[in-house]
């Protein structure tokens, strides 16, 4: 049994909070590999700022970078993500049934209520 | 260390709601995840006091949370520590997390938002039970909607 690692998983939910972020790994996970300026190519950002998102997604552990002769490749690594939309889940999957109870234990108190009225 | 928000939009006052949430007898009537039943319901509402629910899972295995209450404004407001005393998730077992439920007055009533936070970020590989196919969107997707509901990751 592997535990995961509780700084990665900060790492992984830190990295998902940025829009260009999300969209990039949306990206990756439709076309697989694709070459950093390419993946660059929709964002109005310097080529710089595209490697610190990438340096981020990096050490998120999120996606790996290849060099093929003068281009580097980027890569969607699936499994942190998975784990992190996993642990996220369980206790949405946990709460969520109760609070639709609760909502609806709730409406009907309040339709007694107002017809006692 | 991490949390997760919930928010539910109520056809109900705050105090109706409050009152489902704050005692015994309002809890007994929709906590539990599926038709099993509540085999016990404690709830001493007021700051120091604690609660403590028992229930059972149609499948059979039995679970129990207790907790202290930290804040109680009614109708509010209510904020307690949580903690599985029997059954429950293994990685939060030993382990004191919190719940914090605001409840706004809104056109049609409530809007109740329900934190849990302080919640362990330990992920045990035996808990990964689908594959990886279609999970980024379903991702985008919920953290969209918990954008929309001021959430923090």
């Amino acid at each position: 049994m592997v535990k995961y690692h509780d700084g990665l998983l900060n790492r992984t939910f830190g990295a998902l909070v940025d829009e260009t972020r999300r969209k990039m790994l949306a990206r990756l996970e439709r076309e697989g590999g694709v070459s950093v300026s390419e993946l660059a190519e929709p964002f109005a950002i310097t080529l710089p700022g595209v490697m610190k998102h990438l340096d981020v997604l990096e050490r998120a552990g999120l996606i790996s970078r290849k060099k093929l002769g003068r281009t580097v490749t980027v890569q969607l690594r699936a499994n942190p993500l998975k784990d992190a939309l996993e642990w996220l889940r369980r206790y949405e999957r946990f709460w969520s049934p109760r609070l639709d109870k609760l909502t609806v234990y709730a409406e009907r108190e309040e339709r007694k209520a107002s017809k006692s009225r | 260390m991490t949390s997760m928000t919930l928010v539910r939009r109520i056809r109900a006052r705050p105090g109706i709601v409050f009152t489902a949430l704050t005692t015994a007898e309002g809890i007994a009537n929709w906590w539990g995840p599926d038709a099993g039943p509540v085999l016990m319901s404690e709830c001493d509402a007021r700051v120091g006091g604690r609660f403590r629910l028992r229930f059972r899972m149609l499948d059979g295995t039995e679970h129990e949370t207790s907790g202290e209450y930290l804040e109680v404004v009614s109708p509010t407001r209510v904020v307690m520590t949580w903690e599985w005393t029997f059954g429950g998730e293994p990685d939060e077992r030993g382990h004191v997390s919190l719940i914090e439920i605001d409840l706004r007055p809104i056109d049609i009533g409530t809007e109740l938002t329900f934190t849990h936070a302080q919640l362990q970020t330990k992920i045990s590989a035996e808990h990964h039970e689908w594959g990886w196919s279609g999970a980024l969107d379903k991702l985008l997707i919920y953290l969209s909607a918990r954008q929309d509901a001021a959430t923090t990751l």
